[in-house]
């Protein structure tokens, strides 16, 4: 086993994506994901890579559009403000069918909020994160060592499908040092004849565009995208599953919120409760599959999430609302403690 | 084994440099650990702190609410904590800097005067390391030596002139009887 050194979650993140093989970082400063930036503009220089610090956020996802056209691995990271803003640019990404990785560390909202751990972007990640039809892949990670993995995998996924995957992250997995083993993944390399790189004048023009006024022209893209969309959900949903072969109530958390229902679980698996916990690591695809399956097995659910309840809809519509969902859940920066969850999980067990 | 361990104080007193110390410490023993810091405007002239967990078993959650062991550095960290801490914890406090009494019977207590034994030794900004030299006297998830190791991994190059004195901070708290 390699060495294991202690990193924060950012910094972890940041060494991941140089050893990924990206070279082409664009970015701006914000609270609580500051430690990226700061690491690739120590190391990028060193190794013959760019570090920009954009003029603003907009500015950064328009300079990874540019790089990513030309088949680089590309990113960008931000805090949850900050990714809003680059909303428009994770829609053009989509209609260009370009692979990059983004990565929120998610701060309190709505508005310029505040600076402690959040999940609520949730609903912006899996849902809108822009205008029109399309999604991304979203990877929460629940450690540094994902943190840095699904570097990796995102990096990897966005290039197997030619588009955005997004690292879902919180203050604490940003913040927060754990061993990391810099063994983090493996680069797996994907056809990229699509990219406008230049040529020789010997194959047609590749040209990387979003505008179709055609209206049945945009429609067959969109039709194409959503069947590829199809097999992502198929093929990539990930999740982990905690204590759940004799469950009855089930827990669904990713994050730091799962890191504290396992502690939660933890103690009521000793007051004698069976509890167990499905973790999404893909919240699009989400993993329905495993919940509607456990669905037939539990009396309830519980959605433990630092939002105002954005995981829980998921949760009922993966499960079709066969069996109640409770929400446990702190917004603005607050996180659900040991004892919030336990108290959720009693509450559960009293439902016949 | 389970350590859940709260270091508070000021910006600037080393609360963070003191955690992550402990926290190599115990990863270089093969241990399981997790270092959590505040973040945000409180770190200026305020309240900082880090939450640090040791265990033999993988870590869930590494926020430190309750802590086994909490080591105040200053008197608004002790008033913060001093009731989250568990029965049967221990707490360390500075007490150069926090003169009053602590009143709790139920957990074991250790004021150390970590500011002055700096000062007197010309060891100024290492109380951090005092406390925790301290701490590691009392305590048997983690060695002196084991922290002497740790040193290596977190005085960075640029500072390697001062492992000495790091080396030296963790011995004379480690020596001093409470």
């Amino acid at each position: 086993m390699a060495e294991k050194v202690l990193m924060k979650g950012n910094e972890a993140l940041a060494e991941a994506a140089i050893m990924a093989g990206c070279r082409h970082y664009f970015g701006y400063p914000i609270t609580p994901q500051t430690e990226v930036a700061a690491y690739m503009a120590k190391r990028m220089p060193k190794i013959g890579g760019v570090f920009l610090q954009a003029e603003s956020e907009i500015a950064a996802i328009n300079m990874v559009i540019g790089a990513a056209s030309t088949g680089k691995r590309a990113m960008t990271s931000s805090s949850s403000p900050g990714i809003a803003l680059k909303s428009e640019g994770l829609s053009y990404l989509a209609g260009c069918d370009l692979p990059a990785l983004i990565v929120n560390v998610q701060r309190g909202g709505p508005g310029l909020g505040g600076i402690q751990p959040s999940q609520s972007d949730y609903f912006h990640a899996t849902r809108g994160a822009g205008h029109g039809d399309f999604h991304m892949i979203v990877l929460a990670p629940s450690s540094v060592q994902e943190m840095a993995s699904f570097v990796f995998k995102g990096f990897n996924l966005a290039e197997k499908y030619r588009m955005t995957t997004m690292i879902l992250a919180d203050g604490t997995m940003g913040q927060m040092m754990e061993p990391v083993s810099l063994e983090m993944g493996e680069i797996e390399s994907y056809d990229k004849s699509w990219c406008a790189c230049g040529g020789s004048g010997e194959r047609p023009r590749n040209i990387v565009n979003s505008l179709f006024l055609k209206a049945e022209e945009l429609e067959y893209f969109n039709i194409k995208r959503y069947e590829k969309y199809a097999e992502i959900e198929k093929n990539e949903a990930m999740y982990e599953e905690y204590m759940m072969e004799d469950a009855e109530i089930c827990i669904a958390a990713f994050g730091i919120a799962a890191r504290v229902s396992k502690n939660a679980i933890d103690e009521a698996r000793k007051m004698g409760i069976k509890v167990g916990m499905i973790r999404p690591i893909t919240l699009w695809p989400f993993p329905k599959a495993v919940f509607n399956a456990a669905a037939d097995k539990v009396k309830a659910f519980v959605s433990v999430e630092l939002s105002m309840g954005q995981l829980i809809e998921d949760v009922e519509l993966a499960t079709r609302c066969k069996k109640p969902v409770l929400l446990c859940n702190r917004s603005g920066g607050m996180i659900p403690t040991l004892e919030d969850v336990l108290n959720k999980i009693k509450e559960a067990g009293g439902i016949n | 084994m389970t350590k859940q361990i709260l270091i508070a104080g000021f910006g600037g007193q080393g609360v963070l440099f003191a955690g992550k110390l402990l926290a190599y410490e115990g990863l270089l023993d093969g241990k399981e650990v997790s270092w959590l810091p505040s973040y945000g405007p409180e770190m200026r002239g305020g309240t900082a702190n880090c939450s640090v967990t040791v265990s033999d078993a993988p870590i869930g959650s590494p926020i430190v609410a309750n802590p086994d062991i909490l080591i105040a550095m200053n008197k608004p960290s002790l008033d913060k904590y001093l009731n989250e801490t568990r029965t049967g914890g221990q707490i360390f406090y500075d007490s150069s800097l926090i003169e009053e009494k602590v009143e709790r019977n139920d957990v074991e207590i250790y004021p150390i005067p970590a500011t002055r034994i700096a000062d007197d030794e010309g060891l100024k900004t290492l109380a951090n390391i005092i406390m925790l030299g301290n701490m590691i006297a009392k305590n048997d998830f983690v060695t002196l030596d084991g922290a002497k190791k740790a040193l290596t991994k977190v005085v960075s190059e640029r500072h390697k002139d001062l492992l000495d004195f790091n080396a030296q901070a963790l011995t004379l708290g480690f020596e001093y009887k409470n």
